[in-house]
């Protein structure tokens, strides 16, 4: 008995599941070939994220702990690579505790909420050619909406615990999230133009040059947001451990708590998979016929490693900081990339709205040229704004302050 | 499709059930998270029409934008657990939610569903789901493939895509909505203003 997928069906662009599907449909009605090829799908997607994020804890500890000259986690397997597994088992048998008053139903359904945006945002990441799990026309909306689900579960997570300190982590880190959304929902506008489509597979094709070339801009300001929607340490005010103890998630213990570091490590994974392909070129590179999966891998691990770096080198920001980095610095920071790259955009595309390899190149020299002298100007005009801890105070109690503080008189 | 029909029917007992919990729960917290349910199974409901483009944008905003207005809003009630007292507009309001229920219920059943004929169909699904973004030939080929449109109504569709529709035929609402949009931003700028 043979099963053909509907050519209407959302999932028929979707090669694997395909494959999958077919395949079981020459053994088991198709009904239940439809079930294990859903099932497939899942179970890899699952656990690409979760492996994914074991790995990248290990990597994290051990080189954080290098980039600070100590030693970090060594002792069991070879360089302490079990050491995942260990915190796990750990977390497994350690007692499962719902604090008194807390809100049951949101206090359980946080964790599993995070751990859900994670895993589903990789669904529609190419791994190489036509090898998405779900090739969403509108993938890179997609990855946003997916990501704005966690300032809900965050918020859960706080609420239902019935701690004051919970919820301040949890305010703490939506204000941030919602921030950060702005800046870098503008710089994914930039991508769609140049890409001409939403869909990542297509943003795949459409750079001929990597847009990190493109549009440096663009990449600075995704990184340093998704850092920040992340909760990583320059940014990781929701959970300062010197003022909240833990932030929203000081009362989970158990597999709960084992939940929340998957989605916070797993979720840096998926962003430098989303980072690679968007700004990268994810699976292209030499021979990606082949080994495509392989570069993005590749590409994967750099972003990561990017990630690991910022969080050595910086000291934790104030929250004004944070916000002031936000509005100040790459709200006007993504408004000249996106202004730019619709000008170019606008000017050098052909009657049918396509742009050639040179035009990317073109491109790139403006930009780049853009970039060296919008970083430096704007990052002298915020130094005087975050600087001063103590003038903060003063500055809105007085209003001449800020004038004086910024060199002019008061009469 | 057997599958489909599951789905649906798995969805409209979430959504129903939920929308009865934000009513009728007295947790308003509670309330806030079911109304969220109550959003991503509606945007279920779009993926099920094939509309993509209207799932992902349900789940932005409303999920993911208007439900974190919502608690803020919430945790600066008092009494989150108990709820709101009543109040004599209760009748007032209950006749109100009545008539609303009764238009839109005659407007659904009134209206003919299945007006567009089939080309007309054919290219207003491919507007729908594909012409999101400037859409070149190669990528519009398999939607192409599918929906049986020929070339001319093709390039008609693709040269008015939803943004230029939205800077060409319906220019008035979308600067009116910009226009409340910056009202409402200067206008909370006001309101939080240290004096």
């Amino acid at each position: 008995m043979n099963c053909v997928l509907a050519e209407d069906n959302i999932l028929h662009g979707t090669p694997l599941l395909r494959w999958v599907y077919e395949l079981a449909g020459l053994f088991l009605p198709c009904w239940l070939s439809y079930f294990i090829a859903g099932f497939v799908i899942m179970f890899i997607l699952v656990n690409a994220v979760l492996l994914g994020a074991a790995v990248f804890v290990w990597t994290e500890r051990r080189l954080v702990g290098r980039l600070q000259n100590r030693v970090g986690p060594n002792r069991w397997g070879p360089f302490g690579m079990f050491q995942p597994i260990a915190d796990l088992l750990k977390l497994i048998v350690k007692e499962d505790l719902i604090p008194q008053g807390a809100d049951k139903i949101a206090f359980v359904a946080a964790p599993i909420i995070m751990v859900a945006t994670a895993i589903l945002m990789l669904a529609v990441v190419p791994f190489a050619k036509n090898t998405a799990l779900a090739d969403l026309n509108v993938g890179v909306l997609y990855v946003l909406a997916v990501t704005s689900l966690t300032s809900v579960a965050i918020l859960m997570a706080g609420w239902s615990s019935n701690n004051r300190y919970a919820l301040f982590g949890a305010a703490r880190g939506v204000a941030v999230l919602i921030s950060y959304e702005v800046p870098v929902v503008l710089c994914l506008l930039g991508v769609v133009i140049v890409a001409g489509s939403m869909s990542l597979a297509d943003v795949v094709t459409a750079q001929a040059v990597p847009f990190i070339l493109v549009q440096p801009l663009a990449m600075f300001v995704f990184v340093a947001g998704t850092s920040a929607e992340l909760n990583r340490t320059p940014f990781d005010v929701a959970e300062a451990e010197s003022e909240l103890i833990a932030g929203y998630h000081i009362e989970y213990s158990g597999i709960k708590f084992g939940l929340i570091q998957a989605a916070e490590f797993g979720g840096v994974v998926t962003a430098s998979a989303v980072i690679a392909t968007l700004f990268l070129s994810g699976w292209a590179g030499p021979a990606s016929n082949y080994i495509g999966w392989l570069w993005l891998l590749i590409k994967i691990g750099v972003v990561a490693f990017l990630f690991i770096w910022i969080r050595a080198t910086f000291p934790r920001l104030r929250i004004d900081q944070i916000m002031a980095f936000a509005w100040k610095f790459l709200m006007p920071l993504s408004f000249i990339n996106l202004m730019a790259v619709s000008l170019e955009v606008y000017f050098l595309r052909d009657s049918s709205g396509a742009l050639t390899t040179t035009d990317l190149w073109i491109m790139t020299v403006i930009n780049l040229v853009v970039f060296a002298v919008c970083i430096p100007l704007f990052g002298s005009l915020i130094r005087d704004k975050v600087r001063p801890a103590q003038l903060q105070p003063t500055a809105r109690a007085t209003p001449g302050a800020t004038v004086q503080q910024a060199g002019g008189e008061v009469t | 499709m057997l599958f489909q029909e599951i789905v649906f029917w798995i969805l409209a007992v979430v959504a129903i059930g939920a929308a009865l919990g934000v009513v009728l729960i007295r947790d308003l917290f509670r309330a806030a998270l079911l109304l969220v349910l109550v959003f991503v199974a509606i945007a279920g409901f779009f993926v099920l029409l094939s509309a993509e483009f209207l799932a992902v944008v349900q789940v932005l905003i409303y999920a993911g934008a208007i439900s974190i207005l919502l608690i803020f809003g919430i945790m600066l009630t008092r009494n989150v657990p108990q709820g709101n007292m009543a109040n004599r507009l209760q009748i007032p309001a209950a006749v109100f939610a009545a008539m609303l229920l009764a238009v839109m219920v005659t407007v659904a059943v009134q209206t003919e569903w299945a007006g567009l004929t089939g080309d007309q169909e054919d290219i207003a699904s491919f507007v729908q789901t594909s012409a999101v973004t400037n859409v070149s030939a190669e990528t519009a080929a398999p939607a192409l493939a599918v929906t049986d449109l020929t070339v001319e109504q093709h390039d008609s569709v693709t040269n008015a895509g939803l943004a230029d529709l939205l800077v060409s035929d319906f220019v008035l609402p979308f600067e009116a909505v910009s226009l409340l949009l910056l009202a409402a931003v200067i206008g909370s700028l006001v309101l939080v203003r240290s004096r």
